[in-house]
């Protein structure tokens, strides 16, 4: 077992626990998971089951396998990336309606007389 | 999203004098906003709205001061962002019409009944402020003619609208649009983006010339880098507003 697969075994090991870990602790949400969990598990067998990795490979036409793993890794986080660009255009969309609403809602609570102040708050 | 064109009067308007919303977006215009709003407010019956972007001067005690309805948003959400929190306000108060204009005292407040009367009458669905048509006397830096020389060239290619201003932020729209665009508004300069909107929605939009002036105050907050990144954001959010689904 040569050097990077074994740091391939660990490093995907230990991400592994801490993202298990962290959805326990409610640190991070279920839906935010699955792809950190898919994506170390992967590269944990692969890792683990060097024929496989050799298998998959040499069938790519690739000459030194664990850089097969770097591919799957790189993919990964690629992937991930995404999934997170997506997220945050999602919140940037709530959070805009939520800003324009709150005004629209000030404004009808001042209109009743409402005890809100009339000024905006300085941030 | 459905887009009903009231064709000839609106319905709504009917009988009853059209309820007329003026809309100034503002950030940081304390020095100018008191002004505007009492020389509106002097001059048309109409409500005038101005919505506080997220500034941290006077602006909104400014306009509540001089008598505007004022909307505060709690953070900055940009033009867009600002422009579509009114359509809210007169998707839900009635109005007939939008105006909207510039806080900053770039646009001629006796131009108002122009850009509406197209709308009044049932011919328009929007109307836009054009500094280029007739006599205007309107001087801009070059880099700033080329760019609205390239947005008139992109509308002009991709809508058929013969627009000589795309880039202008002095418009009205009539009670459909205020509608869609209560849903869907696009972020920055949403002005040359909302041609493509309303090509896809086959609202009828036309150019009336108006007066602008150059900034009284302060500088232009464009610089290259940031004309360039507008320039390319706003081409990728045009062409990719032509095939987006609206939901």
């Amino acid at each position: 077992m040569n050097r990077v697969t074994l740091f391939s075994i660990c490093a995907s090991a230990g991400l592994l626990l801490y993202i298990l870990e962290m959805v326990r602790r409610r640190k991070l949400r279920e839906e935010y998971s699955i792809l950190w969990l898919f994506g170390s598990t992967v590269i944990l067998v692969l890792s683990v089951k060097q024929d496989w990795l050799d298998g998959i490979a040499h069938a790519a036409g690739i000459v030194y396998p664990p850089s097969f793993l770097f591919l799957v890794g790189i993919l990964f986080i690629l992937l991930i990336l995404i999934h997170f660009s997506i997220a945050i255009s999602k919140l940037h969309q709530m959070n805009k309606k939520m800003a324009q609403e709150m005004a629209l809602m000030k404004r009808s609570v001042e209109e009743e007389g409402g005890g809100v102040t009339q000024s905006p708050s300085k941030r | 999203m459905q887009f009903v064109q009231f064709r000839g009067m609106n319905p709504v308007m009917e009988g009853n004098p059209p309820r007329i919303l003026v809309v100034i977006p503002a950030y940081q215009e304390e020095r100018s906003i008191g002004e505007l709003v009492r020389s509106l407010r002097g001059r048309y019956p109409h409500d005038v709205l101005v919505v506080n972007d997220g500034s941290t001067d006077r602006t909104s005690e400014n306009a509540r001061e001089a008598g505007a309805i004022v909307l505060d948003l709690p953070c900055n959400l940009g033009i867009g962002g600002a422009v579509q929190t009114a359509f809210l306000f007169a998707r839900d108060h009635r109005h007939d019409a939008v105006v909207r204009i510039d806080g900053d005292g770039q646009h001629e407040v006796e131009d108002i009944p122009k850009v509406l009367e197209p709308i009044l009458a049932g011919r328009a669905d929007a109307v836009i402020g054009s500094r280029f048509l007739g006599e205007t006397g309107y001087r801009g830096s070059i880099p700033r003619i080329f760019g609205i020389g390239f947005f008139r060239l992109l509308v002009n290619l991709t809508t058929g609208y013969r627009v000589t201003d795309p880039t202008s932020g002095f418009f009205a729209v009539n009670r459909s649009l205020i509608e869609f665009y209560s849903h869907h508004y696009p972020s920055d300069y949403p002005e040359v983006d909302a041609y493509i909107l309303m090509h896809r929605l086959g609202a009828r939009a036309e150019e009336v010339p108006v007066r602008m002036y150059s900034r009284a105050e302060g500088k232009s907050s464009i610089t290259t880098f940031r004309a360039v990144y507008y320039m390319v954001k706003v081409t990728l959010s045009f062409l990719i507003n032509r095939i987006r689904r609206f939901g």
